[in-house]
């Protein structure tokens, strides 16, 4: 099929995506969005230019070329495809579903309008073709090709944290032929992958298949162990890791810090996602972890996070036979909202409400102390902040109360430091975040690296991997040193 | 995880209290006391937090005391030696500060009486007079008598019917200790009005007081918040803040009110498996 071209006649329209349609998705935890099917995706394919100069490479976090898996694509060799996306992103099937595209490689596609904040709806659909050569690669069972290198034989490395960046650096090293043990806190493997983003976004069994992936280079998975706790990484050290990978992620939700944030019903959007996720809350009491679900049900923030737990609420209130009222509380207008494009577009469609340019001042509740009324000010754009998005300002006197018998807190996350307390030695920033040599990752202990949230903040999952990708590279080339 | 003893403290009609040791070489190995583990009975379980009330670093095992409350601590009562719990980390929390305070009092009321013992005997070991209160409805439903006895160097007994003891609560032998002589450190732990109480009494005598608070948590490691708790008007996480607290400063209404947020959910639950057991 040949591709594209930029004159008007003939340029072709982008191909739309199949979703699950919003009344029959928004009372389940299914997948929303169905992805591509071969033709599907081989007719997008067509649509890209193959530019001579592609700036669509620029805009992935891990330079995932993409002028050349999807030149692969469109000539239906799907497994040289594959394996250039593998080339610099572990998880495609993963990141195809979770990347905020359009503000990343999509928004740097030739498609998309010179100075809009995020893609065009022209833009080519890059993250759905990489879930389909993604979705295809596992189907298949393509594997990369693994090394055997004498010189890792008997070296040992440890992994902390099994989110993103952790699996992401387990699956370089042990490819390479290092053993490889990952130490995860939770029961569970896939830190927020598992416990923050919701089913219907990311499904359990495409999770499962690539952490079981890695056991098939011989990566051994510990849960229920919490280094700088159950060991610290000295002891790490002496029982004869070569090296340590610290992925920790971002810990601590942030609250408001208004009247009232300890009612009963408060949640913070990490607790209740951990919840309905990790827990399963919406299965009690088959599961026993409850959650109570209210009449209404009003969500802070304007990030992904935020719609994740807007989109979990009001599938519960439908779960439960409730009248479905949740809505999103934001201090900006949607243009501002940091969260995926297609994240609002789907929350819209599944019932969720928006309440724009509103600063929460404080929570009251009945006599049992569970939350009844959200009281907020209204505000307008003032001028751009450090971020370059117009601050919003509060308007004196525009007090207005909001019925409310659920609040979910999604402002975001500051460093968990429980294991960075327990570890002297080990130098931080003033937001209590790994301080790393960006080019190897190494932190101020020798061996000792870092990656993903607990370095730099909160970041997305592709972010989160490329810096795995960097410490694992780091990593390799210290044990060939050390040895 | 296996569970390596078990044993009933207390099955009265009201209350059972079972005690219970987990093989878990490395979480013996490094808990202090005032930190606890997270447990879960199975995949569809809660997550459970629990004191550690004891450690065999020879045999590798953590000891738990717990009341069968609600749904989860009854489900893990039912398990037996031999069978394996589904998960179990730690230690948690941040550890008590045992040093040479002077003169300390310990009060510990209900199954809390399990939570001061580790406390009790590392106070003595450090070097302080230790006196310990404990508190029971009745007679027949006071545990570990005899532990905290050898972990003290006086030791008080209130039970509400005085049918052991002085009748009355923990508070007023406290009182009247605090009336005859000046002590450096109280440390509370029981149900919720015995830790007011006790913090509201040494409030008028200035002493220093601790207290371990049981909010409801998920994680146990700072994640998500569920458990956090007004200290000194700060929301502080009980996990990664506390779990210990300067019991003046803590807001107990708030505690006693979030602590009851799944209540019905609980009874609800409990029902369920009470017909389920009928069938």
């Amino acid at each position: 099929m040949p591709f594209g071209s930029r004159n008007g006649e003939e340029m072709k329209e982008p191909v739309k995506i199949k979703e699950r349609p919003a009344v029959e998705r928004s009372a389940t935890f299914d997948e929303v969005v169905f992805g591509y099917s071969e033709e599907e995706a081989l007719q997008e394919a067509s649509r890209c230019l193959q530019c001579k100069k592609p700036s669509c490479n620029d805009g992935c976090p891990v330079g995932i070329d993409v002028k050349r898996f999807i030149a692969h694509l469109a000539k239906k060799d799907y497994q040289a495809s594959y394996l250039t996306i593998k080339e610099k992103s572990s998880f495609p099937s993963i990141c195809g579903r979770v990347c905020p595209a359009e503000y990343q490689c999509r928004k740097a596609c030739v498609f998309t309008k010179k100075g809009s904040p995020f893609a065009s709806e022209r833009a080519i659909n890059i993250h759905f073709l990489e879930r389909f050569v993604g979705d295809f690669g596992n189907q298949e069972g393509i594997e990369t090709p693994a090394e055997n290198n004498k010189e890792f034989i008997e070296k040992r490395v440890a992994v902390v944290g099994s989110g993103p960046a952790g699996l992401c650096c387990a699956g370089e090293l042990a490819r390479q032929g290092i053993d490889v043990t990952v130490f995860e806190g939770l029961h569970k493997t896939g830190g927020v992958l598992r416990y923050g983003i919701p089913p219907f976004r990311l499904p359990r069994n495409i999770l499962d298949f690539e952490i079981d992936y890695l056991k098939k280079y011989n990566v051994k998975i510990v849960t229920n162990y919490i280094i700088g706790k159950t060991k610290l990484l000295d002891e790490l050290f002496r029982e004869g890791f070569s090296a340590i990978f610290l992925g920790l992620g971002a810990g601590i939700p942030s609250f408001l810090n208004i009247d009232g944030e300890n009612l009963c019903n408060v949640y913070s959007a990490n607790e209740f996602l951990t919840r309905v996720n990790l827990m399963a809350a919406f299965r009690f009491p088959e599961y026993h972890t409850p959650i109570n679900v209210g009449k209404h049900i009003i969500i802070v923030g304007g990030g992904n996070t935020a719609m994740d737990a807007a989109r979990v609420a009001i599938r519960l209130q439908r779960i439960h036979g409730i009248e479905p009222s949740t809505t999103v509380f934001y201090r900006r207008t949607e243009l501002e909202m940091p969260a995926r494009r297609l994240e609002i577009e789907h929350a819209k469609e599944e019932g969720v409400k928006f309440e724009f340019l509103v600063q929460p001042v404080a929570f009251s509740g009945d006599k049992d102390g569970s939350l009844q009324t959200l009281r907020c000010l209204r505000c307008e754009l003032g001028e751009p902040d450090a971020s370059g998005r117009r601050r919003p300002v509060s308007i004196k006197g525009s007090e207005f109360d909001t019925p409310c018998d659920s609040a979910i807190i999604a402002l975001g996350l500051q460093a968990n430091t429980m294991l960075t307390n327990t570890t002297k030695d080990l130098k931080l920033d003033k937001n209590k975040d790994i301080i790393v040599d960006p080019e190897t990752m190494q932190t101020s202990i020798k061996g000792v690296y870092a990656g993903g949230d607990i370095v730099g903040g909160e970041g997305t999952v592709i972010e989160a991997m490329g810096m795995a990708k960097r410490a694992a590279r780091a990593i390799a080339q210290y044990l060939k040193d050390k040895s | 995880m296996k569970i390596l003893s078990k044993r009933t403290l207390l099955d009265s009609p009201v209350s059972k209290i079972v005690e219970m040791k987990i093989l878990s070489p490395d979480i013996a190995a490094k808990a202090r006391p005032g930190e606890f583990v997270v447990l879960m009975v199975s995949e569809q379980g809660e997550r459970v937090p629990l004191t550690v009330v004891d450690t065999d670093q020879s045999q590798g095992s953590v000891t738990i005391i717990f009341q069968q409350a609600g749904f989860s601590t009854t489900l893990l009562g039912s398990m037996n030696i031999g069978d394996s719990l589904y998960a179990f980390v730690g230690p948690l929390g941040h550890p008590t500060e045992i040093k040479k305070y002077g003169k300390v009092i310990l009060v510990g009321g209900g199954v809390g009486i399990a939570e001061i013992y580790p406390v009790a005997r590392a106070m003595k070991e450090a070097g302080n007079h230790v006196t310990t209160i404990l508190g029971a409805r009745t007679k027949d439903m006071l545990i570990l008598e005899q532990e905290l006895r050898s972990a003290s160097h006086e030791l008080h007994v209130a039970t509400d019917d005085g049918s052991y003891g002085r009748k009355g609560f923990t508070v007023d032998i406290l009182r009247d200790l605090l009336v005859k002589s000046p002590y450096d450190l109280v440390y509370s732990v029981g149900p919720i009005p015995m830790m007011k109480f006790t913090a509201l009494t040494t409030r008028e005598f200035s002493v220093k007081t601790l207290v371990s608070l049981n909010a409801i948590m998920i994680d146990g490691t700072g994640m998500c918040g569920g458990c956090r708790v007004t200290v000194g008007n700060e929301a502080k996480f009980t996990c990664v803040d506390g779990p210990e607290f300067d019991a003046h400063q803590v807001d107990w209404a708030g505690l006693e009110k979030r602590n009851k947020v799944y209540a019905q959910k609980e009874q609800h639950a409990c029902r369920l498996a009470a017909e389920m057991a009928k069938k």
